[in-house]
């Protein structure tokens, strides 16, 4: 049997309380600021050739911005994907199995960027 | 010993289909598919960061279909997808302040942000151009 205490620690059924909407809003802050400043990098480099793109993102500053962007943006990404998935999917195994795509999905795409940033400003 | 179970009809919850169209449902509705369309839109991105940190070839693959008719209205599609769930965040914040959610404030922001998103895209894209390498 739960006691109310036991029910509270563990959240009920839910198993955890508003860190998801707090993260949503925190990540949700952090992108609007960072998504401004990657535009501004990518507006300037409509129709640059790959050394001054290699140029641009190989200066510390941009790099930084860009790493900070990435992880705030993949952090409400799998987030805000989780809501949909758990919103529309209501066959056990297939949403344990596409929450896990989700969380694998975001990894793959924050490794793949990052290892590319890396090369650009360490390995070229 | 195994109560019979009482079948009580419960009343379902009205779905999707009796409400009829409001802007603030629309823009609702475009907050979570721009969201699910920049999610996957990352690999775009991804495409671009690994092209430009491999060879020359590959660049030159990622720009030329970058700068083709269709690679150009994927990427004004995903510029606007873009602002239009910024906007519909900033809404979600002011919102979140218990602002803005009395009739009429609610369409104001729901028409300011598609209207917003529309004109940033165009900002966004004739700078592009005009800064064009």
């Amino acid at each position: 049997m739960k006691t109310p205490f036991a029910r509270v620690r563990g959240l009920g059924t839910a198993h955890s309380g508003t860190e998801h909407f707090w993260m949503q809003r925190v990540t949700g802050v952090a992108n609007l600021l960072l998504i401004i400043a990657f535009l501004a990098v990518i507006v300037n480099l409509v129709g640059s050739s790959q050394a001054s793109v290699i140029a641009t993102l190989s200066n510390p500053f941009v790099a930084m911005i860009l790493f900070a962007a990435l992880i705030s943006v993949l952090i409400h990404m799998r987030l805000g994907m989780q809501v949909v998935i758990e919103d529309y999917v209501h066959t056990e195994l297939r949403k344990i199995a596409l929450l896990m795509a989700n969380t694998f999905f975001t990894l793959a795409v924050g490794i793949a960027a990052a290892y590319a940033i890396l090369k650009i400003n360490f390995g070229l | 010993m195994a109560e019979p179970r009482i079948q009580i009809e419960r009343p379902l919850s009205p779905h999707l289909g009796i409400y009829h169209f409001s802007i603030t449902m629309a823009m609702s509705i475009l907050h979570r598919i721009t969201g699910c369309a920049l999610y996957f839109g990352t690999l775009l991105l991804v495409w671009w960061l690994l092209a430009a940190s491999s060879s020359a070839r590959q660049f030159d693959i990622v720009s030329a279909v970058f700068a083709s008719w269709f690679g150009q209205l994927v990427l004004l599609g995903y510029t606007w997808a873009l602002l239009h769930h910024m906007l519909g965040g900033i809404r979600h914040f002011i919102w979140d302040t218990l602002r803005g959610l009395e009739p009429g404030d609610r369409e104001f922001l729901a028409y300011a942000t598609m209207v917003g998103s529309v004109v940033l895209t165009l900002v966004v894209w004739m700078l592009g151009y005009m800064l064009k390498s």
